[in-house]
């Protein structure tokens, strides 16, 4: 599955743009737009999403490339995770007064 | 508006075929996360009536913002001083990036940009009216930003907590940006106001006609408005109408006192047992003849779309076919 | 929320924006340093009468381009093309006003004093940056010439002994680099797109080629500003560099576009001078402003 808003046939074909605002910071998704290549793609992405000093670096790319998961299988997706507490620091309580651990 | 696309991604696979029990349960499951106040995100199931609400009202938002540039975007040529000039072209981009996220976020219910565009050009899509009002005068700047953008914000702040997704994060960002408008709006009304007679002359004129339509834009009363129940109930709308407009002219008033100008309406006071603005009534003819496409600029504002979007054409053509070329020089060298 | 006062809005606005904020990570808006809206303006220097003449000429080439480019915000080819070229107006609007404060400071007029209320035969542009919008390939052949040609100047002027002709530069030529970058990959798309985009971009090049040379004539000025201005001809070979390396990707040969007959333009904009289509461009700019003297905005 790709991500929403793909639709095949549009005259210029849509981009997903992710934003680094800081240094040390991950990317982050910020919106979509049109450009007809990647290179264009990335200057438009410049253009309209960082107008106000919002980033430091830049990812575009097509949206038909990226695969994501299906929400209406969420519960077989993601239902391993939990049951398993003992993966989180806090579920060990024994060591909660000792210091530095 | 609501045409094929939009419904193919409520069922992405031909095999997921749902059954009335099996949409009972994905309809208590939307209704459980508008309830715990959690938002709905694109690939999630959606009655199809709310993706319906959300396309009209994302799309016609996104092309209000696009036609919006327009009433503007004719006095940028003769801004009275350069850095007018230059913020007021700054604020018409603007609209063109907010009219870009919201596109992008109706997007993600399964309608193109190409097929927005084509409802727009040809007057099949709705826009705010206000912007068929024409913009005769510099003061019309300042009015704009003071009372059209203010009221705006007004309509689009409680919408950063829309229960869509990209909807509510389009809004934020719009909002972060909209206040600089607002602003440089009141600024350009103080400046002219404390200016010469001449100057002060025009910013009440352009405050006199831009003040009632402003108003107009909360739609119309809450005991007239069909749809909105169903919008607050989905928690797409989360302030009525009449509450909103209350609230606005709330803000109104003691702006208009630090500005020296006067608001057009002899009946508007604080009534302290209601707990509310008395005001006239508002003239809602004038507003049906505007929206029902009517208006002074109208037939201008879609003409105007509709000669960039032809006479852009072949340029977009162009970029599409080079494109189209470097990617099969790349698989001839693969 | 139902408590709260309509004369608060305010303040729940500004809660559901932090809220929103809070969710949605935050959007940072607002961090410019004000005081940088005029590169160089902080600096309190005074042009001398020939260093002002001189940012006299690159502070109107910037105007009028700018003034050019700014009719195409929402006329553009496409949506993501508006902002693409208000930046551009804006970058250059930014450089004019730079300039003309500098150049005012010589006779004790501001910015709007030069770009309201000084005639035609006053301004001191170059023709190019007069010539009409024309078809989208126009505008892009224009902004290929310029940008490339604003590049080799103020990458040399950047290195100017007049420390705040150097300050504006340093900041244009980054702004311009991207303009250049703008206008090349477009010509590259024109000439490579279709045979529309392509006879269209050859037509706009053969159009506007002849306001090349203007660019790079010396005149007096520039004998007198040795070390402060670079000398124009010395920008020549840095310009042909550039601009052969993209007509060739571009696949294009000066004969496809460079007309022996039609010859030079007489471009006499620094000295006043102008092509027809710079008046009716400067009423309508200043129509306004004139209306109101002694007003303020």
């Amino acid at each position: 599955m790709s991500t929403p808003g793909d639709v095949a046939g549009e005259g210029w074909p849509l981009y997903e743009v992710f934003v680094r605002a800081n240094r040390g910071l991950s990317h982050v998704h910020v919106g979509s737009l049109h450009a007809p290549d990647d290179d264009m793609a990335l200057r438009n992405a410049r253009d309209l999403y960082t107008r106000r000093n919002e980033g430091v670096s830049v990812w575009v790319v097509r949206s038909s490339a990226i695969t994501t998961s299906d929400p209406d299988q969420k519960g077989a997706f993601f239902e391993s995770p939990a049951g398993k507490n003992y993966r989180h620091a806090k579920y060990y309580e024994k060591s909660a007064e000792v210091p530095h651990l | 508006m609501e045409t094929e696309s939009t419904m193919t991604l409520t069922a992405p696979d031909a095999s997921a075929r749902i059954d009335a029990e099996q949409e009972a349960e994905l309809q208590a499951r939307f209704d459980a996360l508008i309830e715990a106040d959690q938002r709905i995100e694109p690939r999630d199931w959606m009655p199809d009536a709310y993706r319906k609400t959300l396309i009209r009202q994302i799309s016609q938002h996104a092309h209000s913002e696009i036609i919006g540039m327009q009433p503007e975007g004719n006095w940028i040529s003769r801004a009275p001083s350069l850095k007018r000039k230059a913020i007021l072209m700054a604020k018409v981009q603007d609209e063109a990036g907010h009219g870009l996220y919201l596109y992008s976020a109706a997007q993600t219910l399964g309608i193109s940009r190409d097929e927005m565009t084509e409802q727009l050009i040809t007057s099949r899509a709705r826009y705010s009216s206000i912007f068929n009002y024409p913009t005769p005068t510099w003061a019309d700047m300042g009015a704009i930003g003071w009372l059209v953008d203010g009221a705006a914000i007004c309509n689009q702040v409680p919408l950063c907590r829309a229960s869509y997704g990209p909807y509510g994060r389009a809004m934020v960002r719009i909002c972060k940006e909209e206040s600089f408008h607002q602003r440089q709006g009141f600024e350009i009304l103080l400046e002219l106001s404390q200016g010469t007679p001449e100057q002060h002359a025009m910013a009440q004129e352009s405050v006199d006609r831009w003040y009632w339509p402003a108003l107009m834009m909360f739609g119309p009363p809450d005991d007239e408005s069909p749809n909105s129940a169903q919008s607050m109930a989905w928690k797409i709308k989360r302030f009525s109408n009449d509450e909103l407009r209350q609230r606005f002219v709330g803000m109104l008033v003691p702006q208009a006192e630090v500005l020296g100008l006067t608001l057009p309406d002899p009946n508007l006071r604080w009534n302290e047992e209601r707990q509310a603005w008395d005001m006239s009534e508002i003239d809602w003819t004038e507003f049906n003849e505007v929206l029902a496409g009517r208006g002074p600029a109208n037939a201008q504002r879609i003409q105007h779309r509709r000669d960039a979007h032809e006479e852009g054409a072949w340029v977009r053509e162009a970029a599409a076919a080079y494109a189209e070329k470097q990617a099969a020089r790349e698989r001839v060298a693969a | 929320m139902s408590d709260i006062k309509p004369r608060d809005a305010a303040a729940v606005a500004a809660a559901y924006e932090a809220e929103a904020a809070d969710v949605h990570g935050d959007v940072s808006v607002d961090e410019l340093a004000l005081s940088a809206e005029l590169t160089g303006a902080d600096a309190s220097a005074t042009a001398s009468d020939d260093v002002a003449a001189y940012a006299l000429r690159l502070g109107d080439d910037a105007l009028i381009l700018s003034q050019r480019l700014g009719w195409w915000i929402s006329r553009a080819p496409e949506l993501e093309e508006d902002m693409a070229l208000g930046n551009i107006a804006l970058d250059l609007l930014g450089h004019a006003r730079s300039l003309l404060h500098y150049a005012g400071t010589a006779s004790g007029r501001s910015e709007d004093d030069l770009a309201y209320w000084r005639d035609e035969h006053e301004f001191r542009c170059a023709w190019l940056f007069e010539q009409p919008n024309g078809d989208f390939a126009h505008t892009i052949a224009r902004g290929l010439i310029a940008a490339t040609w604003m590049q080799e100047l103020y990458t040399a002027l950047s290195q100017s002994t007049d420390a705040t002709l150097a300050a504006i530069a340093a900041k244009a030529v980054k702004e311009v680099a991207y303009h250049r970058d703008h206008a090349v990959q477009w010509t590259l798309r024109l000439a490579g797109g279709t045979d529309e985009s392509r006879r269209r971009m050859l037509v706009a090049l053969a159009d506007l080629w002849p306001y090349t040379d203007e660019l790079f004539r010396d005149d007096a000025l520039h004998d007198r500003l040795e070390g402060v201005a670079p000398r124009p001809s010395s920008l020549r070979a840095g310009f042909d560099e550039v601009w052969d390396a993209v007509l060739a990707e571009a696949g294009i040969v000066e004969s496809d576009f460079v007309h022996p007959r039609i010859g030079q333009s007489s471009g006499g904009g620094r000295h006043g001078n102008h092509s027809t289509h710079l008046g009716p461009m400067l009423a309508e700019m200043q129509v306004l402003a004139r209306r109101h003297p002694g007003a303020t905005w």
